[in-house]
């Protein structure tokens, strides 16, 4: 679907899947993501509330997402964070995760242990967020290498 | 000890909007009886039963100032009282909720004993989607976590327990089941015998804005209307003293909207309930007294002022001239209003202690009928119990300590305050006008198309863009987060967050299998075969077949799912 970057010169555009996983109803931050993240140049398919690691896995694949974001405000990280990262290894798909939300500090170095490649708190800058997505892209389960 | 507590709690502790302007008994008495917090409860009535209307100094002060049309006239600009806080302190309403029923009930008994005069409960995510604790696809791993589990009637007989339903007046906030948590109450009182006109409390109910906020809903928007046009009737006519819905500002405001924004869709959501009332042959005198209005206190101090005097003159107006409303009660927009979760910082978060009480402030002078007061902690995690303290004990200094509550609408006069206040009711009739275009008329079809076509989710998504670009590029400073940083402000390393352990969830699941192992399975599916009837039929009332559903112990999720087999699941659009 994108071009590959060798065939244009030009990279292609960093194609981000963004979603809300379970019944958390706040979608104002992850919104706010996704247009900073189309300002920043790269390619945003939001899914939106309501997602399964089922939904999101099969957007991952069939949007050849080169990052998977996701947002959490309810205190779930660490039993679902776990589950995506179980559920995408099981695709055979090494997309980097990054998750978004209320997260106490304390649950950031065990969510990164459990594969999750950047933790972005409230507060977080339009440049921090869009250095965090690039920084997973080109990190160790990143497929690509890093870009401005 | 009642007795002797009784006649300064009549007259300071009726704030509460579920109270009678002649209102008996003080709310959240028990019978079980809790003698120590009875006592901190009286003394400090006492000593506010004593308050002399003077300054600190010993001026004495009136009870307003300036011309009218004075608080307690029409159109309720400058307050629904004559005298405001001096007749009746707001209710400091705290919200709370977390993990099994029984530790809910636990926080319950710890906020009495505080001084808090009302109490508020926060669900789980599972419960406030219809979805029961042992749902393997939706729940897992999210049970007691943002509130407390309630999955039959047991989790409720739990919840208030020690509680008399008879004085207390309770606060359910959950939106697209509550006609069945309202069901469920409504059997814990049946059989500990408190007769349901005797019930008085407030569910949120606003289904409305879950659809263009919240987004907590489970069935589409017009059979969601039915079910909440089925409980204005019900409460009418058994518990004329509860609140059917509470129609809510605060998470339209909290997911990006403006103040203007935030006043003109929560009323034009408020003249769509009363306008499908009326469509379901409800009298609007019949109802319209048992509406209120739930708002945000956010940071500009001005502005929340002034969003709060409009809302009064706004409702006022086209409640008589719009919908012909002539009981005083249904033109007064009686409010509760919650400090602004979302203006809370993770960085520096003790510095959220001094927003929250400008905040409050904001609400005490625009005249709010009951509080929230946000906890400090809230940015990084569910209040730990001292952040909760601290968030009453600051409601209780501007209650007590600053002077605010002495004299009605003190602000009023201010040329900015004033101009401030026109400005707010212009913008919210530009929404109205648009709406009315949307609807041919009807702000009821107005806000069914701005629904459908996205027009609410993509204004409140602009304007949260807006803001967060301002933030970004620094030209609206946030102390602590793009000024004022500290380099090691960070975050809290957890040792002080409060942390719902997966044992929570464990213990629900038990408890739900147990409950499902006593009941009678054939009774479970007669009375849920009801409940599918009455949804097929709609000259039917849903309330009562779900009452007997409930006393069945059929769980939230059977209720649920009986209903969506007839009215179908919602789901949303993905718009950014």
């Amino acid at each position: 679907m994108t071009q590959p970057a060798a065939a244009t010169g030009d990279p292609a555009p960093i194609r981000v899947v963004l979603a809300k996983l379970g019944l958390d109803g706040h979608d104002r931050g992850l919104k706010v993501v996704a247009r900073m993240l189309r300002d920043a140049g790269m390619e945003v398919i939001y899914l939106g509330l309501r997602q399964t690691t089922g939904t999101v896995v099969a957007a991952a694949e069939q949007e050849d997402a080169d990052v998977v974001g996701l947002s959490m405000h309810n205190a779930g990280h660490l039993a679902l964070a776990p589950r995506i990262m179980r559920a995408l290894t099981d695709a055979g798909l090494g997309v980097p995760v990054v998750i978004g939300g209320i997260v106490p500090e304390a649950d950031v170095r065990t969510l990164k242990e459990m594969g999750i490649s950047a933790v972005l708190h409230p507060g977080a800058s339009a440049v921090e967020v869009a250095e965090a997505v690039r920084d997973a892209v080109s990190g160790p389960l990143g497929d690509r290498p890093a870009r401005c | 000890m009642q007795a002797a507590h009784c006649e300064p709690a009549r007259r300071l502790h009726n704030g509460s909007m579920e109270s009678e302007p002649a209102g008996g008994s003080r709310p959240f008495t028990t019978t079980s009886g809790v003698p120590a917090d009875a006592r901190a409860i009286g003394s400090h009535d006492a000593a506010v039963a004593a308050r002399p209307f003077t300054t600190m100094s010993g001026v004495p002060v009136d009870a307003v100032y300036g011309d009218g049309p004075l608080p307690g006239e029409f159109p309720y600009t400058r307050g629904i009282y004559p005298e405001m806080y001096r007749s009746r302190l707001w209710t400091m309403r705290m919200f709370a909720g977390f993990g099994t029923a029984v530790d809910t009930n636990g926080r319950f008994k710890e906020i009495l004993r505080h001084g808090g005069t009302g109490l508020s409960t926060a669900f789980d995510m599972p419960t406030l989607m219809g979805r029961d604790s042992d749902d393997e696809v939706w729940s897992a791993g999210e049970v007691g976590r943002a509130g407390v589990a309630v999955d039959t009637l047991a989790d409720m007989e739990d919840l208030f327990a020690g509680i008399d339903l008879a004085s207390a007046s309770t606060s359910m906030t959950i939106n697209g089941p509550a006609i069945v948590a309202l069901a469920q109450y409504v059997a814990v009182a049946d059989k500990a015998g408190v007769d349901r006109s005797r019930l008085s409390g407030t569910i949120q109910n606003d289904i409305l804005k879950e659809y263009q906020a919240q987004k907590e809903y489970i069935f589409p928007p017009r059979p969601s209307m039915r079910i909440v046009t089925d409980m204005m009737r019900f409460t009418a006519e058994q518990m004329p003293r509860w609140h059917p819905v509470s129609i809510s500002g605060y998470h339209i405001r909290e997911a990006g909207a403006t103040a203007a924004q935030e006043l003109g869709f929560t009323l034009a959501n408020g003249f769509a309930y009363v306008e499908a009332a009326r469509a379901a042959g409800l009298d609007v005198d019949d109802f319209a007294g048992r509406l209120s209005f739930f708002f945000n206190s956010h940071s500009d101090f001005f502005e929340e002022v002034g969003k709060y005097r409009s809302a009064r003159r706004i409702w006022a107006t086209w409640m008589r001239d719009r919908y012909g409303a002539t009981a005083e009660r249904s033109l007064m927009c009686r409010f509760h209003t919650q400090t602004a979760g979302v203006s809370l910082t993770a960085q520096q978060p003790e510095i959220n202690i001094a927003r929250v009480a400008l905040q409050a402030l904001a609400g005490a002078l625009g005249g709010t009928q009951s509080l929230h007061t946000d906890a400090y902690d809230e940015a990084l995690a569910l209040p730990t119990e001292k952040a909760a303290r601290i968030a009453l004990r600051t409601q209780q200094i501007v209650a007590h300590e600053t002077g605010a509550a002495n004299v009605a609408d003190p602000l009023g006069g201010s040329a900015y305050v004033e101009w401030m206040t026109d400005e707010m009711e212009r913008r919210a009739t530009e929404i109205f006008d648009h709406l009315l275009e949307l609807g041919g008329g009807s702000i009821l079809a107005g806000v069914y198309e701005g629904i459908d076509n996205g027009y609410f989710v993509g204004q409140i998504a602009d304007s949260a863009y807006r803001f967060e670009r301002e933030v970004n590029d620094g030209t609206r400073i946030i102390v602590g987060v793009n000024a004022f940083t500290e380099s090691d402000d960070g975050h809290q390393d957890g040792a002080d967050l409060l942390r719902i352990e997966q044992d929570t969830e464990d213990f629900q699941l038990k408890r739900l299998a147990a409950v499902k192992q006593a009941r009678d399975g054939e009774a479970v599916n007669r009375s849920l075969g009801a409940v599918r009837q009455a949804a097929e039929d709609t000259g039917a009332n849903l309330v009562p077949p779900i009452i007997e559903a409930v006393n069945a112990y059929a769980t939230e999720g059977e209720i649920c799912d009986a209903l969506a087999g007839v009215f179908g699941r919602y789901t949303e659009p993905a718009i950014v």
